[in-house]
């Protein structure tokens, strides 16, 4: 009953979708209030129906009823509660429910909170939506329909796949489809002005908070997934330019570049094709990325199941959304007016730079990413592109740009003065330097380019204190004043300060954990001690233990410095009966932001164990960095200005803006 | 400065940066590209020892050897030709004689296959789809391997890495 119930309700959110794609587009052709307002209880009903179609499969899991096929191929009756929730979009079938699910949150959130839009926006905003909704209804609906049922029920399930049974699973794709699926908004609103032939600095207002939610939870999506296939897959690496990373990363550079655009256009009210066409280009991506992952183009962890038909059913998809929005753009941007001039050095021409760099950084992955598909498909041969390429492509363009953000925010708008720009931030300039050379001296010769990019790191913090300092004044007011402007300065600024800080903390904890990170592998026997990095790991014994579904072999190490006992570090191997598959659970310690990283291999007869020990120096910068980059990101959505929403007619405005 | 002379400043930073990631991007093109072999196709080309490439195919039965310190060695085969390869390190969970294997490494002169990566996939089914494919198109694929490979929902990629590339990945 529960499977049926989830399944209608899902042919019942397609049909509310269909209303919601045209009725309110006749209602604003007709100017007819009414029939605009369709859009906004569709979008909330359609919330309501896939929220029940998406609670269905989740009791279904919960409830191990093996009778319907996607809970019998991923579940297992012993696996623990956390995991049959989150097995739930552990597959193709639920992670594409779980897609449309948030793309239906996304729709109800605007029309719940978009009192403020103007009707017709708004009736076109949902409506573009449900566009997308519809698709990707019909696709699950035709090709991967969760709620299926066996003729002959199984009294077993087939287990979820082990590297996934973790906790990261909890996190990492809902947050990633929060950024995916919420540049949809963005995308929605681009297409609407297109449709609408309007946009002004008040679209930008709105579209900005939109685009920041988004981008906060790819940032802490990506963040979570490096640190997921750190400290699952056993051997230490954070990131691996698989396509499907990729996929995630593309989405995140150009929702960047979006958001400083946006910046512009609201301020500015500049740029505006340009922010148009990254909103369509953004959400193109994050769809491009649906489609690598999901249709088995690549193969990688995250390709659950390859079926040529839903390849072709998302490539379908993708050309209609990115073709469809593509041409209409490029009939419709003429007529968006050009405003607001500005000097090439500027606030605007820096965040036009940003903008530059950001996007060709991104076509440099997309380029990495497709050429490998097109060379197999075209020429019959088989490549892959990997790290080296990215090192001498992706981050030379991204340094040009670290170098340039400390500038950014300190130029004024429409002409700013480089010079003075330049002497502010000399002590940032200098922080930056004795960094280099101390890293340097410390390191004693060895790698040349990591001291540099160390010392671009610490540029890139002291010039985001050295703007928080400029703006209250710090050093060279009285502390009571100082204290009241940094009060006073708008949230906004403090977030930038924290994304740009951000951005340098993970350059510089890369750096170190790529330089100078140290391993030691070797078979070990009870009670032999390995040297790493100045800790004595000694291994104490070999213990099995029975988990719910799984047997284990847990090795107990004891780490020590300078005869100082420090901890105990457990790593196992797991091995699942029913999956027949065993994965590797590292053991991590974290000292400061350094940590030491204990994984398994294989047992041998003898009693002895092979063994991998990493230290890995600052490595927790890696995951430190973005999440002080969403924490900048939060902060901006809380100001003010945001908060308060879009300016109403100029009248009320006048009146409301607070004496300078 | 007149508004056309700002646009051409704007353009030309545009393609200065243009043809400064094209540059990067032929430049990385030239020798950072890794291509992928089969041991066969090795026979025919003649690599060069020191040529970065990938190779895949089956890990031959019987030919895995344990040596000290974690050396192991192994010959991957495709029905056509073999090849020795030589591994230092751990490797990956589901690494099995006759199972599917893809090797990232370089010849040395005595055509031994020095890699310092090994992937393997996590599920016991699983084919390499780069291996599946190369073993199609010279006739060896058998009809099993694509059953089990099919039955086996998400495989997971894991790496073994070698002790000289874990810090460079």
């Amino acid at each position: 009953m529960i499977a049926e119930s989830g399944h209608y309700a899902l042919v019942l959110a397609l049909g509310l979708a269909l209303v919601q794609s045209i009725v309110p587009l006749i209602g604003a052709r007709l100017r007819d209030a009414a029939l605009m307002n369709v859009a906004r209880s569709t979008a909330l009903a359609q919330l309501l129906f896939v929220g029940a179609s998406f609670v269905a499969l989740v009791m279904l899991h919960v409830n191990s009823d093996f009778s319907v096929a996607n809970v019998y191929e991923n579940s297992h009756s012993m696996k623990p509660l956390l995991y049959k929730i989150t097995g739930v979009w552990g597959n193709h079938e639920g992670s594409m429910l779980l897609w449309v699910s948030i793309l239906a949150l996304f729709g109800g959130l605007v029309a719940a909170f978009g009192n403020n839009l103007p009707l017709s926006l708004r009736a076109h905003v949902l409506a573009v939506q449900a566009w997308i909704a519809s698709a990707f209804y019909l696709f699950i609906l035709v090709t991967s329909n969760p709620f299926l049922r066996i003729a002959n029920p199984p009294i077993e399930g087939r287990d979820l796949n082990p590297v996934l049974q973790d906790i990261g699973l909890a996190v990492h794709p809902p947050m990633l489809y929060l950024g995916y699926v919420g540049f949809s908004i963005s995308f929605s609103f681009a297409i609407a002005a297109l449709m609408e032939g309007r946009i002004d600095a008040a679209w930008a207002r709105w579209v900005r908070p939109w685009t920041l939610v988004a981008w906060i939870f790819l940032t802490l999506g990506i963040a979570m997934g490096s640190y997921w296939a750190y400290y699952e897959l056993g051997w230490g690496g954070w990131w691996f330019w698989d396509p499907v990373e990729n996929a995630s990363l593309m989405p995140w550079l150009a929702g960047t570049a979006l958001l400083h655009s946006a910046l512009v256009m609201e301020k500015r009210n500049a740029l505006k094709v340009w922010t148009i066409l990254l909103s369509i280009l953004t959400f193109s991506l994050s769809l491009l990325g649906t489609f690598l992952v999901r249709s088995g183009v690549i193969t990688s962890v995250h390709a659950f199941a390859t079926d040529p038909t839903r390849g072709v059913f998302i490539l379908l998809i993708l050309c209609l959304f990115i073709g469809g929005s593509l041409s209409l753009f490029a009939g419709r941007a003429t007529s968006l007016k050009q405003g607001g001039l500005f000097a090439p050095i500027s606030r605007e021409g820096a965040l036009v730079l940003n903008n530059l760099l950001l996007t060709v950084a991104c076509a440099v992955v997309l380029f990495g990413t497709l050429y490998p598909l097109a060379m197999e498909m075209l020429a019959d041969f088989k490549m892959s592109v990997g790290a080296p390429f990215y090192n001498l492509t992706f981050a030379p363009l991204f340094a040009l740009l670290l170098l340039a953000v400390p500038f950014g925010p300190m130029l004024a708008w429409k002409r700013g003065d480089l010079l003075g720009v330049t002497q502010r931030l000399l002590a940032a300039g200098l922080a930056g330097l004795v960094a280099v050379a101390i890293a340097w001296g410390w390191a004693s010769g060895g790698a040349t380019l990591a001291p540099l990019a160390i010392g671009l790191g610490v540029f890139v913090i002291a010039g985001a204190v050295t703007d928080l300092v400029e703006r209250t004044g710090l050093v060279r007011l009285p502390f009571a004043t100082v204290l009241h402007r940094a009060r006073g300065l708008p949230r906004s600024a403090w977030g930038t300060a924290f994304a740009h800080a951000g951005l340098g903390v993970a350059l510089i904890g890369i750096v170190c954990e790529t330089t100078w990170n140290s391993e030691y592998i070797a078979t070990m026997k009870q009670n032999e001690v390995a040297h790493i990095a100045g800790y004595d790991v000694k291994l104490d014994g070999l213990f099995q233990r029975q988990g719910p579904n799984y047997r284990e072999m847990i090795a107990e190490f004891n780490v020590s410095r300078d005869g100082e006992t420090l901890s105990v570090m457990t790593p196992s191997k797991r091995s699942f009966t029913t999956r027949g598959s065993s994965t590797t659970e590292a053991a991590l310690l974290t000292r400061g932001a350094s940590q030491l990283y204990i994984s398994l291999g294989d047992a041998t007869a003898e009693g002895a164990i092979a063994v991998r020990i990493y230290h890995k120096p600052l490595v927790l910068l890696i995951w430190w960095g973005p999440v002080l980059m969403a924490f900048g990101g939060v902060l901006s959505l809380s100001d003010r200005r945001l908060r308060v929403g879009a300016p109403k007619p100029a009248r009320a405005k006048q009146r409301l803006q607070p004496a300078e | 400065m007149t508004r056309k002379q700002r646009r051409m400043t704007i353009i030309g930073g545009s393609l200065a940066v243009l043809a400064l990631a094209a540059a990067l991007v032929l430049n990385a093109l030239r020798d950072s590209i890794v291509f992928f072999s089969t041991p066969t196709m090795v026979a025919e080309k003649h690599v060069a020892p020191g040529k970065r490439f990938r190779l895949g195919g089956l890990v031959q039965p019987g030919s895995l050897q344990r040596g000290d310190n974690l050396a192991v060695t192994f010959e991957v085969a495709d029905g056509g030709a073999k090849l020795p390869v030589a591994y230092k390190g751990i490797l990956p969970d589901l690494f099995r004689e006759g199972q599917g294997v893809v090797a990232e490494g370089a010849l040395d002169a005595n055509g031994v296959f020095r890699a310092d990566t090994v992937l393997a996939k996590h599920d016991e089914t699983y084919m390499p789809k780069d291996v599946a494919d190369a073993l199609k198109k010279q006739g060896h694929w058998k009809d099993d391997y694509g059953a089990q490979a099919s039955g086996g929902a998400a495989p997971a990629a894991t790496t073994a890495q070698g002790n000289s590339q874990g810090a460079v990945r």
